[in-house]
């Protein structure tokens, strides 16, 4: 979602080196378009603003000066700066009190808050091992409590029920009493989507928060929020004393500025980013990598983890072993780390972790994209064993039954084919001159699928 | 007649607008908050007749950007602004003012087309997409027990088939409302609800069929082909189905409302929209960008919790309630 930032930054930061040299004049248009582009992004006006001042403060100080190049020091001037507003730290969340822990969560209407309860209770039961109970005082909307439940059953929390009827305050009284009960670590407290100008619902949330005494409450926020972000996010920060923040939704393409701006205006760290609808697609926020990204820079840390994390590990050391062993490369090879790719999220997600890789991944959509990644390995599951292990045998027939049963053409058969080959090549050069020189020599021509 | 008659209210209708005069001024009242914050700052700019410069231009830039109007048409409405006065020629902020209002109802003018339901034999199908949280289910709910009031039957769709307890929430409105709900629980097929729902409804004769979706990101290809099936399959029983197809912005969405419009309207061609969750502090000034570029009719904004919350939108009563101080 931060791409489209990174786009607007990285073609204003060219715009500047290409000048050689920073003066009073070029650093006001810069700060203009870093102003717009942030503006485009949804970061709110008063953000903008602060941030665009500390840039010119420190752009216009010894920093820049005592730089090499005047680019280089803008970007690293722009980019500490987004560290500085996004926060410099990852923060857990914080669940040492007396059981349970309780956790409450609030935020506008449809901002994702009982998603993410759902969220946060398999996070806690499958990474901490924490029994969790989950309970709502949303009696408002229609259904809302059912949904919980439903949310509760697919994560395999314990559910404390609750009715309509209820008064929110008492609900969630009975709620503490249950889950010291049944011995639950952690409480979740879902709430009524409310908002910020309704101050009878932001008393009702007010009292909530006195009788639960939580020890986390979250403040969920849509990530495609405009610029009522920073008033949304000031009332409630005013009205309870947040510890953090949930950014929701940000598996879309908006450009995330409501991030900065809710950072930059409750002060609370952003714990968690909500990214897809399956339960499991939660992610903790690392402030320095989305900074990272904004500018365009990379998110190579994240990258090596999401590599480590899904890697078959065996499957790369039986293929690094083989490369040792000075064996060919054959096409189950390349099957294998198709599928590598895949696990991964597919060439695009990988693509936009790497440095510089924004308009790559653009570049991508058009050409070799993760569609042809999968004709790729519908071609290699239509041959034979003994096709796979030695392409060369592949003749007129063999490529037309494989490309019928691929439903492809032979021309696609034959591309596939042109590509191994090259990549053949190219490992028998590697296991000559090490992995380092490879990877140099790879840049440019380098096939769908073969990332590592 | 048969038309949705009793949302086309004109303004200048004063028979019209005494019998009903609470409700204007209960969205008078919604957007007064908005009007608020947003006139403020403008009441400041334009009193003491202070004279157009360039930083007085600047603040109104602010102004237009903080109500998420965005960059491309607050510099298309600021360039206009300035153009209307020389640098050198001084004009009163109020000539300012009234050019600022002229201009803004100019950019939503074209949008404002209530939604209207012609007499026919067949059900008028009313598709709603959105993405996730934007407000679908609800702005259903107000829409079926507003035509049920004004003499239509009304039959609802539960296509939101993905989100837990999506359809237990229609049933409840639907139930408040005597409304039938078809529905085949979690999990089943969204277009294969529709298709029967459209079925059903054909054979009771219902006047109006409102088909809920799931909230998709526009970004989920795979979820908008879904879509794209469920109006596939709908032609199947009627040619013209859907007759409007609605999409659901949140009225506190920033720059990406546009690319979700966009989005939606390329896979769906939408026929209209609705903005909702305009009674809070957010100005939904999205809706200037997205009338610009593509021109879909505004049909509602949402500026509350009841029924008669969700206001056919008008583009000078909307224009005003923003400037008015």
């Amino acid at each position: 979602m931060f791409n489209s930032l990174s786009d607007r930054l990285g073609r204003t930061i060219k715009n500047l080196s290409g000048q050689g040299r920073l003066t009073e004049s070029n650093i006001k248009d810069t700060l203009r378009e870093v102003r717009m582009a942030l503006l485009e992004a949804d970061v709110a006006l008063p953000v903008v603003k602060q941030f665009t001042d500390s840039v010119r403060n420190k752009a216009l100080g010894k920093e820049v000066m005592q730089s090499l190049s005047p680019g280089q020091a803008l970007v690293k001037v722009v980019h500490d700066e987004l560290v500085v507003l996004m926060g410099e730290e990852n923060s857990a969340l914080d669940l040492s009190s007396q059981p349970p822990a309780i956790v409450l969560m609030a935020g506008l209407q449809g901002a994702g808050k009982t998603t993410t309860v759902g969220k946060l209770a398999t996070f806690l039961k499958e990474r901490h091992k924490k029994k969790v109970m989950v309970v709502s005082c949303d009696i408002y909307r229609p259904a809302a409590i059912k949904q919980l439940q439903t949310v509760a059953e697919t994560a395999g929390a314990a559910f404390h029920p609750s009715d309509a009827e209820q008064q929110p305050v008492s609900i969630a009284r009975e709620a503490v009493q249950a889950a010291k009960r049944e011995f639950a670590d952690v409480l979740l407290v879902d709430t009524a989507g409310r908002l910020a100008v309704d101050e009878q619902m932001m008393a009702e949330i007010k009292e909530l928060h006195d009788e639960l005494k939580p020890i986390e409450t979250l403040f969920v926020v849509d990530s495609m929020t405009g610029q009522d972000a920073a008033n949304t996010a000031k009332v409630f920060g005013e009205a309870l004393p947040l510890t953090g923040v949930v950014l929701t939704k940000t598996d879309g393409d908006a450009r995330g500025g409501a991030a900065l701006s809710v950072r930059m205006i409750t002060g609370k760290p952003i714990k968690f980013l909500g990214s897809g609808e399956k339960l499991d697609a939660l992610e903790p926020f690392h402030p320095e990598r989305v900074a990272s990204r904004i500018l365009d820079m990379g998110d190579v840390v994240s990258l090596v983890e999401e590599v480590e994390a899904k890697v078959d590990k065996t499957k790369a050391e039986r293929l690094a072993k083989k490369f040792k062993k000075g064996k060919a490369f054959d096409l189950y090879d390349l099957r294998d780390q198709l599928e590598q790719v895949e696990k991964m999220g597919g060439m695009q997600s990988l693509m936009e972790k790497m440095p510089g890789a924004g308009k790559m991944a653009d570049a991508m959509k058009s050409g070799a994209n993760d569609k042809e990644m999968a004709h790729m390995i519908a071609i290699i599951n239509s041959m034979t064993p003994q096709e796979r292990r030695y392409p060369a045998i592949l003749k007129g027939s063999r490529k037309k039954r494989v490309a019928a049963g691929s439903g492809l053409q032979v021309q696609d058969v034959n591309r596939l084919l042109k590509q191994h080959a090259q990549m053949s090549k190219m490992m028998k050069r590697a296991s000559k001159m090490g992995m380092n020189k490879m990877l140099r020599g790879m840049q440019g021509k380098l096939p769908p699928g073969m990332g590592f | 007649m048969g038309l949705f008659s009793f949302l086309k209210k004109k303004k200048n209708d004063d028979a019209v607008r005494d019998s009903d005069g609470t409700s204007d001024e209960q969205l008078d009242q919604k957007l007064e908050r908005t009007r608020g914050r947003f006139a403020s700052g403008l009441v400041n700019l334009f009193t003491g007749g202070s004279k157009i410069d360039e930083d007085l231009l600047e603040e109104l830039e602010n102004e237009l950007i903080t109500a998420d109007l965005g960059v491309p048409v607050t510099e298309r409405v600021i360039e206009s602004l300035q153009s209307r006065v020389t640098p050198d020629q001084s004009q009163e902020s109020d000539g300012l003012r009234q050019a600022l209002r002229a201009e803004l109802i100019n950019i939503l003018q074209p949008v404002e087309s209530p939604l209207e339901i012609p007499d026919s034999p067949d059900p008028f199908v009313i598709l709603v997409v959105g993405v996730n949280g934007s407000g679908k289910t609800t702005t259903i709910g107000k829409l079926a027990r507003q035509l049920t009031d004004g003499g239509q039957s009304v039959m609802l769709a539960a296509g939101d088939t993905f989100r837990a307890a999506a359809v237990e929430q229609l049933q409840t409105w639907g139930e408040r409302n005597n409304v039938t709900v078809v529905a085949q629980g979690s999990g089943a097929d969204s277009a294969s609800v529709i298709f029967d729902a459209l079925q059903s409804a054909k054979a009771r004769n219902i006047d109006v069929l409102i088909a809920d979706t799931a909230g998709r990101l526009h970004t989920q290809d795979g979820l908008m082909d879904e879509l794209r099936k469920v109006k596939r399959v709908m032609t199947k029983l009627d040619g013209n189905a859907p007759h409007e197809t609605l999409i659901v912005l949140d009225g506190g969405t920033g720059q990406n409302a546009l690319n979700q419009a966009r989005s939606f309207h390329e896979a769906m061609q939408l026929d209209g929209m609705v903005v909702t969750k305009l009674d809070g502090t957010a100005k939904g000034g999205i809706v200037f960008a997205i009338a610009q570029e593509l021109g879909i009719p505004l049909r509602f904004i949402g500026v509350g919790e009841r029924v008669e919350d969700l206001r056919v939108f008008q583009a000078q009563e909307f224009v005003d309630a923003l400037l008015a101080g």
